[in-house]
């Protein structure tokens, strides 16, 4: 633990993840979707991530299901118990990967939590990782200075990590968790765990952190999530940012449409939606 | 584990943990969301100071005196000894501390802490409602604002401590997500720390969680060791051979041990809930079942699923009755300093019976882990062993419990 804050940072961004950011124009934003393995049900995962980038999603943040997610809302809790009572295995999270691999090639990160990845074996996780085709890991229980359980394998399979910055953070720790990740850079944009919030509440505090972020934040791009529900909000928060993460909004949308038979349709004009206004 | 093998150190017989990073051997650390970061350098930083401070050192030690009852007792249990004709068994009288229990002897020393820091609003995760209480508690003494996690499951088999919460003022919340036990009240009341970090202290009820609290909690307990140690030296003349105390996260455990640890002469055993059995799925007995995991913040023994969910826990005492343990006892437990041991439902029963029938005490159901050992100990002992039990807390919150376990009814309907 205590040699590792002077190993120099080695870190990287794979191909697939940098075109993204390289092609980006100037006036429009990166959209990063949050979807949790495995809900409403293993079956729909797949699908589910290739109709979000045919409906405008640039980033995929594949969520891995933990009986206490302790970062998350109601709302990711809830998805990851369905898919847990479900019968969701670590491995149906390569399955589901390789399986968007035979068609398309958009960026894929794991979110979750580390005692799962730990229980499967930290070099097989990332062994797995890399052959299913994913672009990067988040941790939100893992700051920096206890990355000593993960940050070789990341470096040995080439595997980024991805830290997140909080409006309570230092200037310090911006440049650290900068220096230390590789992809982009996840900032938190509200003080609290995820889930969708309405206007007022996502407005205020949140531009003396971006100016933060971009002073301190150089070598990564940045994507700002927590709390976003609709185009406005996500145009709004992200103007200065490369781009914004939805997560939670995208699973209430699912729930609400529980009962219709289209509902992956109806939930693909709301993603749409989410990107492009309408 | 980053010291050189080349590099022995001087003090290699001095327990010195945990480390600078919040490390006992392998176990701790500070596994939490990036938000909490600042404000756990911050509580470190305070604690560090007022630690130091002499003043609060007086305070806390009035407060102890004054309001908790300390010392307590340190009791020769004759009619027990005899029941078993070896050895000499002494209780550690934790349960006549104000509240019942153990467990005021750290809420006051963190409400002072958090006064300190000049927060406001204190927040708290509870199982049993013994924890709760002490926090709220506190609360009313210094005047400050309390709100209780409680699953909503334990809000029910605990009824009374729920009302006692609410008749000292606080506001209890019922916790609905997961398993609605006191590993779901932690998640929540780690969400609301997240949420409103800059006002609120989360005092936390046990030796676990994220660095400093594991070493801090074990701090505010070390009261109990210390006394225990003098107290056996004036009716005795020596140190205890041996030194039991029930395990859930640890901190009745740590707060007897941590004084004897670097006295290898003293035995020290932690007795850990095995539920219906220490191998069924129905137990809490970390050590026996468990694997090193992370849960609420920290690097520890845990019970977990083949797929690295966390199990749920089982145990007939509500306070033992959780997946994990704490980070220290994982490093005592894996260099063998401490003997954990599983203890079944059925013996602490029968432990609570038979110390209420033979010495007028009536212990908590989780001291009655620590006390069902003595059938299994003293007749291996010779007649002048000395052994102290941490009688942690009594058992009057476990008579629900207790009233349908022998009598057939829960004493409400």
């Amino acid at each position: 633990m205590s040699t590792s804050p002077v190993t120099p940072a080695k870190t990287f961004s794979s191909e697939r993840m940098k075109r993204v950011f390289e092609n980006r124009n100037a006036s429009s934003k990166v959209m990063n979707l949050f979807i949790t393995a495995g809900f409403p049900s293993k079956e729909d995962t797949a699908e589910l991530i290739l109709g979000y980038e045919k409906n405008g999603a640039d980033i995929i943040e594949l969520g891995m299901p933990f009986s206490d997610p302790l970062a998350d809302g109601p709302t990711i809790q809830y998805s990851s118990e369905k898919s847990i009572e479900k019968g969701f295995v670590m491995d149906n999270i390569f399955e589901i990967v390789a399986e968007v691999r035979k068609q398309s090639q958009i960026p894929i990160v794991l979110m979750g939590y580390i005692n799962p990845v730990i229980h499967y074996g930290v070099d097989k996780f990332f062994i797995k990782s890399k052959e299913a085709g994913v672009d990067g890991l988040i941790l939100p229980d893992v700051p920096v200075e206890e990355s000593g359980l993960i940050k070789l394998a990341s470096e040995e399979h080439e595997i980024p990590l991805i830290y997140l910055v909080a409006p309570n953070s230092t200037d310090e720790r911006m440049k650290l968790v900068d220096e230390r990740s590789g992809g982009f850079v996840y900032c938190v944009s509200v003080t609290g765990v995820t889930g969708a919030r309405t206007g007022n509440e996502v407005d205020e505090s949140v531009k003396r952190f971006i100016e933060r972020i971009n002073k301190n934040i150089t070598r990564n791009p940045v994507l700002i999530g927590f709390g976003i529900s609709s185009h406005k909000d996500a145009m709004k928060i992200s103007e200065k940012a490369d781009g914004f993460v939805v997560g939670s909004a995208l699973i209430n949308n699912i729930r609400s449409l529980e009962a219709d038979k289209n509902w992956k349709q109806k939930h693909f004009q709301f993603v749409h939606a989410l990107k492009f206004g309408s | 584990m980053s010291t050189k093998n080349t590099a022995v150190a001087p003090d290699a017989t001095t327990y010195n943990y945990p480390n600078a990073s919040g490390y006992f051997g392998k176990f701790g650390g500070k596994f939490v969301p990036e938000i909490l970061i600042p404000a756990l350098d911050e509580l470190e930083r305070e604690y560090k100071l007022a630690k130091d401070d002499e003043q609060f050192k007086k305070e806390r030690l009035h407060h102890l005196k004054e309001y908790v009852g300390r010392p307590t007792p340190f009791t020769f249990t004759k009619r027990l000894t005899d029941h078993y004709g070896t050895g000499k068994i002494y209780f550690k009288r934790e349960d006549l501390c104000h509240t019942g229990a153990h467990k005021i002897n750290n809420t006051i020393g963190q409400v002072l802490l958090a006064m300190r820091m000049g927060k406001k609003r204190i927040i708290a995760e509870t199982g049993a409602g013994q924890h709760g209480v002490a926090t709220a508690t506190v609360c009313a003494k210094f005047g400050l604002e309390c709100i209780v996690y409680m699953g909503e499951e334990d809000m029910r088999r605990q009824k009374l401590n729920v009302d006692r919460m609410r008749l000292l003022g606080a506001d209890v919340r019922s916790v609905t997500s997961g398993s609605r036990t006191l590993k779901d009240a932690t998640n929540e009341a780690i969400r609301d720390w997240v949420t409103n970090v800059d006002d609120t202290f989360y005092i936390i009820g046990s030796a676990v969680g994220p660095h400093p609290y594991p070493m801090m909690v074990r701090d505010f307990h070390d009261v109990i060791g210390l006394e225990t140690e003098s107290q056996c030296l004036e009716v005795e003349g020596r140190d205890p051979d041996y030194i039991l105390a029930c395990v859930g996260g640890g901190s009745n455990a740590i707060g007897i041990f941590h004084r004897f640890l670097d006295k290898e002469h003293v035995k020290l055993i932690g007795l850990e809930a095995a539920g219906e059995g220490a191998q069924t799925n129905k137990t809490a007995a970390t050590f026996s079942k468990g694997q090193p995991g992370v849960l609420h913040g920290s690097l520890s023994y845990l019970l977990q699923t083949h797929q690295g969910q966390i199990a749920l826990a089982h145990s007939i005492s509500a306070g033992l009755d959780y997946p994990g343990v704490g980070p220290e006892h994982s490093h005592l437990f894996d260099t063998k300093r401490v003997d954990y041991r599983p203890v079944t439902d059925t013996e602490a029963m029968d432990a609570v019976k038979r110390c209420s029938m033979l010495e007028g005490i009536i212990p908590a159901i989780e001291t009655a882990h620590a006390i069902a050992w003595l059938e299994t100990l003293m007749p291996t002992l010779s007649k002048d062993d000395i052994v102290v039990i941490n009688c942690s807390g009594r058992g009057d919150k476990d008579m629900g419990t207790i009233s349908e376990y022998f009598y057939g009814s829960n004493g409400h309907s």
